[in-house]
């Protein structure tokens, strides 16, 4: 099954299982839709549908939760989930004797997680992300590479060669006796490699979202102007100059305090030029919706496979008026959607979705 | 339900890197089964190697002989060094046949982390070869890992005031990939290294 939505391709899933994940004993979905709605009361195992769905794009998931954690405190330790893609079969999970180690198969052949993403881009909304604006820069900066990710699968790689070559900084400068220069140079050298990349990819991200969101014609919702500051300080446009001048006082810190991982994402409100933490719980929330439609739209235009969207409790912090605009403007551009919430009547404007009921780790379709 | 010394064999096989319990049973049986020829000269060659094995001054390379068969080799050219992390490197550059000279092994890679510091590697013993002069190229094969390349950077470094060429192994495509089957990181590198038709 696939279907056209304006202007791009959407290979949806069209059913799901959850084996012994998280309170889901069995769970099969099947004849899912573009517009898939999770009902059920607090506690029912809406959310880990979702999490269980993100689990299908390379990374941890939606709540960042160790592998081991997702199995079912009474199942038999491992867990799997598994979805239809058209006639392509994907699957993810883990065994009870290995319960840290994920295995992956596509069609039935053992794959690695990062391909994955070849077949599904996969953005989520969660309540937790509510405080995205007020919290540490960290929260931030994982946003952004998350982001990043969708389009980009080396900024993984990237990211993670230049935490480590940080951390090997870090440990040099902390070393009772004065660090060898000659390998401060060689780790400092690595770390300019990488880091160029990761901020680079990050730089690219946030000027493809402000183009995005400035030919969003839309009134109703907050709209945020994107920028990444760089840490503490400035950084030089060279990074090795700035790290070789900076070692006394990042011995004294004993840690680097400069380079991209002090990136931090300002967000600002574009109606009152306002800082996004200083807004309101709405107009934040509203902001980081716009971004993360603006985001599926960026995927979308990259990939010409729209991302799967999965916004968990998005339409209860939502008045009827901007409810009613996020279901257009789905409706009218975004890829297969999945939403979940306590009472159905809220997603009564969307247009034919496939509906659950999610009870006690149990799924019943009501149509 | 073997002896504890067929256990012990079992088990002293079975943490041998490529085996495991199953196909350490296997090599034992095998053994048992095939007792001249094949445990007698098994046993024969291990005392040996035992007896002789020895780490080479010059290069870090292990042989039975000291300095080691490459560095007594005349035939190798003695102007170009080849430095690798481990012997396993060396063994696996030096099968191909393709570089003539002699090598350097440094017995790790720098990491602070792991507690790797420049006099736990032999880079002093390098810095001397070069040093003692009528060298032209020391080739810096360090694995495309960080630490890998935070060594050859950090010997690069370490060399420049000698009148050597330093060069180091390319990074991209192997011999016989198709672009299909390869992963972006390899292509990017392969891409970000593309050199004029000559």
């Amino acid at each position: 099954m696939r279907f056209l939505v304006t202007w791009v391709w959407i290979m949806p899933l069209n059913f799901l299982s959850l084996r012994h994940f998280r309170n889901h004993g069995d769970s099969q979905l099947h004849g899912l839709a573009r517009f898939n709605v999770l009902t059920g009361d607090n506690g029912a195992g809406k959310t880990n549908i979702l999490e269980a769905i993100s689990l299908l794009a390379p990374g941890r998931g939606m709540r960042r939760a160790s592998l081991s954690e997702m199995g079912a405190m009474q199942g038999p330790g491992g867990f799997a989930v598994s979805a239809d893609l058209g006639d392509m079969k994907i699957g993810t999970g883990v065994t009870a004797d290995m319960p840290e180690r994920r295995k992956v198969r596509v069609n039935g052949a053992a794959a690695s997680a990062n391909s994955l993403a070849e077949w599904l881009s996969i953005i989520w909304l969660t309540p937790a992300m509510d405080r995205l604006f007020m919290e540490s820069a960290g929260g931030r900066r994982q946003f952004v590479d998350r982001l990043v990710l969708a389009v980009d699968p080396l900024h993984a790689r990237h990211a993670s060669q230049y935490e480590l070559a940080v951390r090997e900084r870090n440990r040099l400068l902390a070393d009772d006796i004065m660090p060898d220069p000659a390998w401060l140079d060689a780790v400092e050298a690595r770390m300019a490699e990488y880091g160029a990349l990761v901020a680079a990819s990050r730089v690219a991200m946030i000027q493809q979202l402000n183009d995005v969101l400035d030919s969003e014609t839309d009134k109703v919702f907050a709209r945020p102007i994107l920028a990444l500051a760089r840490g503490e300080q400035d950084m030089a446009d060279n990074m090795l100059e700035t790290w070789r001048n900076a070692r006394p006082r990042d011995r004294q810190a004993k840690r680097t305090l400069d380079g991209p991982h002090r990136d931090d994402l300002i967000v600002t409100m574009r109606q009152k030029g306002q800082a996004a933490a200083l807004c309101s719980t709405g107009e934040q929330k509203a902001m980081l919706i716009a971004i993360i439609l603006a985001h599926s739209d960026l995927v979308a235009s990259l990939k010409s496979n729209a991302p799967v969207l999965l916004l968990d409790e998005i339409a209860a912090h939502l008045d009827p008026v901007r409810r009613g605009v996020l279901y257009d403007r789905l409706s009218e551009r975004a890829g297969q959607v999945w939403m979940t919430g306590t009472d159905r009547a809220l997603f009564s404007g969307i247009t034919s979705p496939r509906h659950f009921t999610v009870c006690g780790g149990a799924v019943h379709s009501d149509n | 339900m073997a002896s504890q010394e067929i256990d012990d064999l079992t088990n002293a096989l079975a943490r041998l890197p490529g085996l495991g319990p199953r196909s350490a049973r296997r090599a034992v049986l095998y053994l048992i089964k095939k007792r001249e020829t094949a445990l007698d000269p098994l046993v024969s060659a291990m005392e040996q190697v035992r007896e002789k094995l020895v780490t080479c001054d010059n290069c870090g390379n292990v042989d039975t002989i000291n300095p080691c068969g490459i560095c007594t080799d005349v035939r190798r050219d003695t102007r170009a060094i080849c430095v690798v992390e481990e012997v396993s490197d060396l063994w696996a550059l030096d099968k191909s046949r393709l570089f003539l000279g002699r090598y350097h092994v440094l017995g790790g890679r720098l990491s602070a982390l792991d507690g790797v510091r420049p006099e736990d590697l032999t880079i002093s013993r390098l810095i001397e070869r070069v040093d003692a002069g009528d060298i032209d190229e020391v080739v810096l094969a360090m694995n495309a890992t960080l630490e890998g390349q935070t060594t050859a950077h950090y010997i690069a470094e370490r060399l420049e005031k000698y009148p050597v060429r330093l060069t180091q192994l390319a990074h991209g495509l192997p011999m016989g990939g198709e672009l299909d089957y390869l992963d972006e990181g390899t292509l990017a590198q392969a891409l970000r290294a593309r050199k004029p038709i000559a």
